[in-house]
């Protein structure tokens, strides 16, 4: 049966952080496979790997990938909350900080050859996962995140916005 | 026109990979400065990479980069087997050969079909594509099963597509144990979508001849992202292994990365430059299929570094296709070392272009590491294209349009601000 056109689509943001946007890459291959069912629910109001275009003052998901590293995106990923309903971190970075959270545990020797970068581009004092920043209301870990608690949680959140789930085992 | 002031000011490019922004000051209608800012912040990987297992540090490195991580992989695992004098077998060194052709498929996909694509159709996304149109139907069904099936021969290979688990100093840890026919039927399926986009990029794309060196590594007998001797378009040949005798490093204020330059000067290296350099290496059913389209090459037009990474992902195509036919595989152990110290260099062409990794082992454990990857080399000469650029446009379009424009050239070059950032120049002070 063919799925049913909607009339609102979910808005949904892309963002991502200090990573390696693993999980980007991970949910560019899932849009591949799933991209007409995706398209009928979901409208991708930013996402700077696919569009040019910012038109959003509101989010309905905000999805977040990467750990957050510098002052200037501790007030970013604020706003980003402020505009959202749902935040999802997506990937191991934005779960659980590593591995971007690698200086953290850095020797006083390591510390100081990086000293100079941290102070030029103003680095906050240390690399931190989302939720100690933001409430977070899903998570999926994984390094790249897991693509199944990923397509699960997906549907989970097109059901809570009155969507129909996206068939998984077609 | 010619006493225009002008100030470009590109917060944030979009569609590329990572984070990056522009400055250009134009001043009587001359450009007087051009920054390329590559924003993304370090995450020190170099510093992060002293005193991990030399057996471990591939994995760790990978996360430099989600798109290149198996390029990571690869060039760090060989960096790794040269200096612990590990001589791997022929049937891994196919084994690679099919990874990174998969890499090649999938990521050059991702760039030419959804970051340059809606450049050619003049729309902001595929997303938009309209499915009532035919061309634009088309061309989004060939995007979504080209890259889907680079990702199929990346997992039966190794695994994964992004981070791969089979891929181990020495050799794999599995083999592919299924039966690769319906992979053969796939890869041949897409062959005409390829060459389809490869005539779709000719016809429609823009162009700007800046000629600048072309460097790439070059097969010693076929055509190789592996093994071989770096090539320069100034026909100078250098050992892998004297790399950072001829590249030296540039420390750019505004930019958190670091920029490259070859005997003082800018230089490009990507598909376009295997394709100057290597053109008569390719496939020879690539070759027979693109007759017409080869003789453009060697060319001088960075646009073509989209056509050149078309072709590239015919050639893998055609390779993978051929080296799945014609091999069994068969179990077998990886190859050990008797040593537990050395230093090693490891150089592949990654998707974007040279990838650099130099490591120096003590009882098992990387003492220093060293990372020098393409977007970085690229960046000095990204900078003087953008420059021309402006200036060749500044009298017949206008500011928007010239920013439109830049964008589509910075596309070209297909940068990876991920891999291009966290890195930091460390001191080698080990002989």
């Amino acid at each position: 049966m063919e799925s049913p056109t909607y009339n609102t689509k979910i808005k949904v943001g892309m963002f991502t952080f200090s990573c390696c946007e693993d999980s980007s890459i991970m949910f560019t291959i899932l849009l591949g496979k799933y991209f007409f069912e995706w398209k009928k629910r979901i409208d991708f109001v930013e996402a700077r790997m696919l569009r040019r275009n910012r038109t959003a003052s509101q989010f309905d998901v905000a999805f977040v990938e990467g750990a957050i590293t510098a002052d200037e995106q501790i007030q970013r990923l604020k706003k980003i909350r402020s505009m959202s309903k749902l935040i999802v971190a997506i990937g191991s970075c934005a779960c659980t900080g590593m591995p971007a959270a690698i200086r953290n545990d850095f020797s006083s020797k390591q510390k100081q050859e990086i000293e100079f970068i941290l102070d030029r581009f103003q680095y906050a004092d240390k690399v931190r996962k989302i939720d100690e920043i933001v409430k977070v209301d899903k998570y999926i870990p994984g390094c790249p995140m897991n693509t199944d608690v990923f397509l699960k949680s997906l549907n989970e959140i097109f059901v809570q916005f009155g969507l129909t789930p996206v068939d998984l085992n077609k | 026109m010619h006493d225009i002031d002008l100030d470009i000011n590109l917060m944030e490019i979009s569609k590329i990979e990572g984070h990056a922004g522009l400055e250009v000051e134009i001043r009587q209608g001359k450009v007087k400065d051009v920054r390329f800012k590559i924003q993304e912040y370090k995450r020190f990987y170099t510093q992060g990479m002293s005193g991990k297992k030399a057996e471990i540090l591939p994995q760790f490195v990978s996360r430099i980069c989600g798109t290149c991580s198996n390029a990571h992989l690869l060039a760090s695992t060989e960096a790794i087997e040269n200096a612990l004098g590990i001589h791997i077998t022929d049937q891994s060194k196919l084994l690679r050969r099919l990874m990174i052709n998969g890499l090649m498929i999938r990521d050059h996909a991702l760039h030419l079909y959804i970051f340059s694509l809606p450049d050619i159709f003049e729309l902001d996304s595929l997303i938009d594509f309209d499915e009532t149109d035919p061309l634009q139907n088309q061309f989004l069904h060939d995007a979504l099963e080209v890259k889907a099936i680079g990702n199929d021969l990346q997992v039966y290979i190794a695994g994964r597509s992004v981070h791969a688990l089979f891929i181990a100093v020495g050799g794999f840890t599995q083999i592919p144990k299924t039966d690769p026919t319906s992979l053969i039927k796939k890869l041949e399926s897409i062959r005409s979508a390829v060459i389809r986009l490869i005539n779709l990029l000719i016809e429609k794309q823009v162009k700007l001849n800046h000629p600048t060196t072309y460097v790439a590594l070059r097969g010693l007998n076929n055509w190789s992202f592996l093994d071989g001797n770096i090539i320069t378009s100034r026909k100078e040949t250098i050992e892998e292994s004297k790399f950072r005798e001829h590249f030296e490093n540039v420390v750019i204020p505004y930019s958190q990365a670091t920029g490259y330059t070859y005997q003082g000067q800018s230089y490009m290296v990507g598909a376009l430059s295997r394709l100057n350099i290597n053109y008569d290496q390719l496939h020879s059913r690539t070759k027979n299929d693109l007759v017409n389209v080869l003789s453009l090459f060697p060319s001088t037009d960075v646009f073509m570094n989209n056509v050149a990474q078309a072709i590239e992902m015919l050639h893998c195509i055609d390779d993978s296709i051929d080296i799945l036919s014609n091999t069994h595989f068969v179990e077998e152990e990886r190859v050990k070392s008797t040593q537990n110290e050395g230093i090693g260099i490891g150089v592949i062409e990654a998707p974007r272009g040279l990838l650099f990794y130099k490591v120096s082992i003590l009882e098992g454990s990387v003492v220093k590491g060293q990372v020098v990857v393409p977007t970085g080399q690229n960046q000095i000469n990204i900078e003087k294209d953008i420059g021309k650029l402006v200036e060749d446009n500044l009298e017949t379009m206008n500011q928007a349009e010239i920013e439109y424009e830049i964008e589509k050239l910075i596309r070209a070059y297909d940068p990876c601000i991920s891999c291009a950032s966290h890195f930091l120049k460390v001191k080698w002070n080990i002989k």
